[in-house]
């Protein structure tokens, strides 16, 4: 990969040039990083992979810091939290950094995910690039999903025990599955434990997934707002300085609006329950998972029957695998693709809802109202997509990124 | 598009408005106080805090735990050492001798605040099968934090203020606590604070409301020692993020003039 493109940089510095000859990492960050020719129309979208990186660092940073302070066992944990807040110096910090960290995340993720289905990432080809993003997101909800069982309070316990269960609607071995999960008959020790083991695990596994979506990403290089190739060097610039320093400003943004919740609202992403010690006899009034789960918490519940509701909840994610042959579109960007462009306004509206109809109890208007906007989350990617790229017709497109550009400016 | 987000805002509000509707059964709302704690900017009122700590030591203390807290933490309501030493004298506290036999002696400041059972069991069996809550995170493990323990504390209806209907709907008897603010209303634990329950040291006036800010204050206090730091230090912080952010749009600017 490092010789994929331009001649190969001379250092000066004779100690990079002795360990370059050797092991050509200097090459590798010029060329990946430095000289990266990178479509020069990006807009502020493009800024939520390198917030989602920065992110995922900080997790594993304040994770690890938190890891040597806590207890994972079923009478400790909730107190060594606690501990970790009144007697570690500066633990407060750190914990709110990462319990306020996993929101934060998500939410660049989930603009991340947006800008790619807005703007046709996910086409050729670019297809495997948009699957190793989606075994992120997968990976992430079970780190986020373990993490939150770690400090043992009423939700962790109550959400595993939802969660886990959904496996026993596995037919035949699904109780089975359910006993190994948990290692034992009901929620214990042992299940805190594993997931405490596999919490610290799965971080790293995600490293590895951003690392094989990076080297994907850099063999065709980014889409850009028009969805058209870079014909020549007239439609790039360097990645470096041009969105080191673009990605670095919108990076410090975000962590001004991550640091207004962090000091001045730590709790407020979080369930109130949750301060209330694991007690296996006491079963919360609504049990909620953490916000980012809301959506596809709905769709589990808008299915009447569990083994349905389960396979639509994993359906709703295993469909996006799929996404880059379900639409049938030549062209990438919705820019130029008027109808498109508001059935996937449509599709976030789709999905804010069922965050509420989550949110709330299953009762009265929201068990219809989750269920109609179930059928429309499937519909939008298995009926709409398809058919759509056939009957809908494109707009005139600029002949190239640098006419888009200097069109804009000049209308 | 300015007009789909308008029009998405309505919806959402509209979809908030309902899911509040919802979420609240016939227990009250909470109204809202004004806490001194609150805001970006809000400290805590060390006096309330301090009459707070009288309350909870010499009423709530009786049945529910401070677990999370030792009596070294007091020194941070304003308190010198000498003081808190002061406040505990009294207090004797479980340990084991050299000899590893139980022994009773008086407490020190290093002592998590003493517990009014000797385990989980004791506190239910000696409260009709349910333990009191502790109250170290009291405050934040209840929807409403401190505007809900202020109005738990200050809602109790006696039986004969009730109306038939209340009465009849949730079976409520003369034994019964009737809380307007409690989950189901009927609740284990009897009217805690009456007017002039403690004497306060400064000359405040104990009402049961005077009494309740005061321990909602202490509790909020108890549920987050380190409040006023991590306020302080985010200040700090969103003033630097603020500047760098400055920094790096100029640079930005300079770096992308060729550009545009």
């Amino acid at each position: 990969m490092a010789s994929s493109h331009g001649t190969p940089p001379v250092f000066n510095n004779k100690v990079i040039a002795w360990i370059d000859h050797r092991l050509p990492i200097f090459s590798y960050i010029e060329k990946e990083y430095h000289t990266f020719p990178t479509p020069r129309n990006f807009n502020y979208f493009w800024n939520f992979g390198a917030i989602a990186t920065v992110m995922l660092v900080l997790m594993i940073a304040t994770g690890v810091v938190l890891a040597t302070n806590y207890t994972p066992h079923v009478l400790m944990a909730f107190d060594s939290v606690e501990r970790i807040d009144r007697d570690v110096p500066q633990g407060w910090l750190i914990r709110d950094l990462h319990m306020n960290g996993a929101s934060f995340f998500f939410i660049a993720v989930y603009v991340h995910i947006f800008r790619g289905m807005y703007y046709g990432s996910y086409k050729a080809p670019r297809e495997l690039l948009w699957i190793l993003g989606v075994v992120i997101f997968l990976l992430m909800m079970a780190t986020a999903f373990m993490g939150y069982v770690l400090p043992w309070g009423q939700m962790s316990f109550w959400g595993a025990t939802v969660i886990t269960s959904l496996f026993s609607a596995i037919p035949v071995v699904g109780d089975s599955i359910v006993t190994w999960l948990w290692g034992g008959f009901s929620i214990g020790n042992p299940t805190l434990n594993r997931f405490y083991a596999l919490h610290y695990l799965l971080p790293f596994i995600i490293v590895a997934v951003v690392a094989l979506h990076v080297v994907a990403l850099h063999v065709h290089g980014s889409n850009n707002p028009t969805g058209i190739d870079p014909k020549g060097p007239q439609d790039t610039v360097p990645f470096h300085p041009y969105y080191t320093m673009k990605d670095g400003f919108g990076v410090v943004v975000f962590l001004i609006v991550y640091s207004a919740i962090v000091f001045f609202a730590p709790d407020m992403l979080g369930d109130a329950a949750n301060y209330i010690q694991a007690d296996p006899l006491v079963t919360p009034m609504h049990i909620v998972p953490e916000w980012y789960f809301l959506p596809f918490y709905a769709i589990l519940r808008a299915v009447p029957d569990k083994l349905g509701g389960v396979v639509a909840m994993f359906g709703a994610i295993a469909v996006l695998f799929v996404l880059p042959w379900l639409d049938t579109s030549r062209v990438r960007s919705s820019t130029f693709r008027p109808i498109y462009k508001w059935c996937m306004l449509l599709l976030v509206v789709d999905v804010i809802v069922l965050g509420f109809c989550g949110a709330n109890p299953p009762a009265g208007f929201w068990i219809p109202l989750s269920q109609v906007a179930t059928v429309y989350y499937f519909f939008h990617f298995l009926i709409l997509l398809p058919v759509l790229g056939k009957i809908e017709r494109p707009l005139p497109m600029p002949p190239s990124i640098a006419d888009a550009v200097l069109k804009k400016k000049a209308g | 598009m300015r007009r789909l987000i308008v029009s998405g805002a309505i919806a959402l509000a509209a979809l908030a408005t309902g899911a509040v509707a919802i979420a609240a059964g016939t227990e009250a709302h909470p109204p809202h106080r004004h806490w001194h704690f609150q805001g970006p900017f809000g400290t805590y009122d060390r006096a309330a805090a301090q009459r707070g700590y009288q309350v909870y030591q010499e009423v709530c203390s009786a049945c529910h735990s401070l677990s999370l807290l030792a009596y070294r933490n007091l020194t941070q309501l304003g308190l010198t050492e000498n003081q808190v030493k002061g406040l505990i004298k009294d207090i004797v506290v479980p340990d084991l001798n050299d000899d590893g036999q139980p022994i009773e002696r008086p407490a020190r400041l290093s002592d998590s605040f003493k517990k009014p059972f000797p385990n989980a069991l004791a506190a239910a069996a000696a409260n009709n099968g349910k333990a009191p809550p502790d109250l170290s995170v009291i405050v934040k493990a209840r929807e409403g934090g401190a505007d809900y323990i202020y109005a738990l504390l200050t809602g109790y209806v006696p039986f004969d203020k009730l109306t038939p209907e209340q009465v009849k709907e949730f079976s409520v008897t003369k034994d019964d606590n009737f809380n307007t603010y409690f989950a189901g209303h009927k609740i284990a634990m009897a009217p805690p604070l009456a007017d002039d329950k403690v004497t306060y040291a400064d000359g405040t006036k104990a009402t049961t409301g005077q009494e309740a800010s005061d321990v909602t204050e202490f509790l909020a206090w108890a549920s987050e020692p380190w409040m006023e730091d991590r306020k302080r230090t985010g200040v700090r912080v969103i003033l630097f993020l603020l500047a760098l952010a400055g920094l790096m749009y100029a640079v930005k600017r300079q770096v992308w003039s060729d550009k545009h």
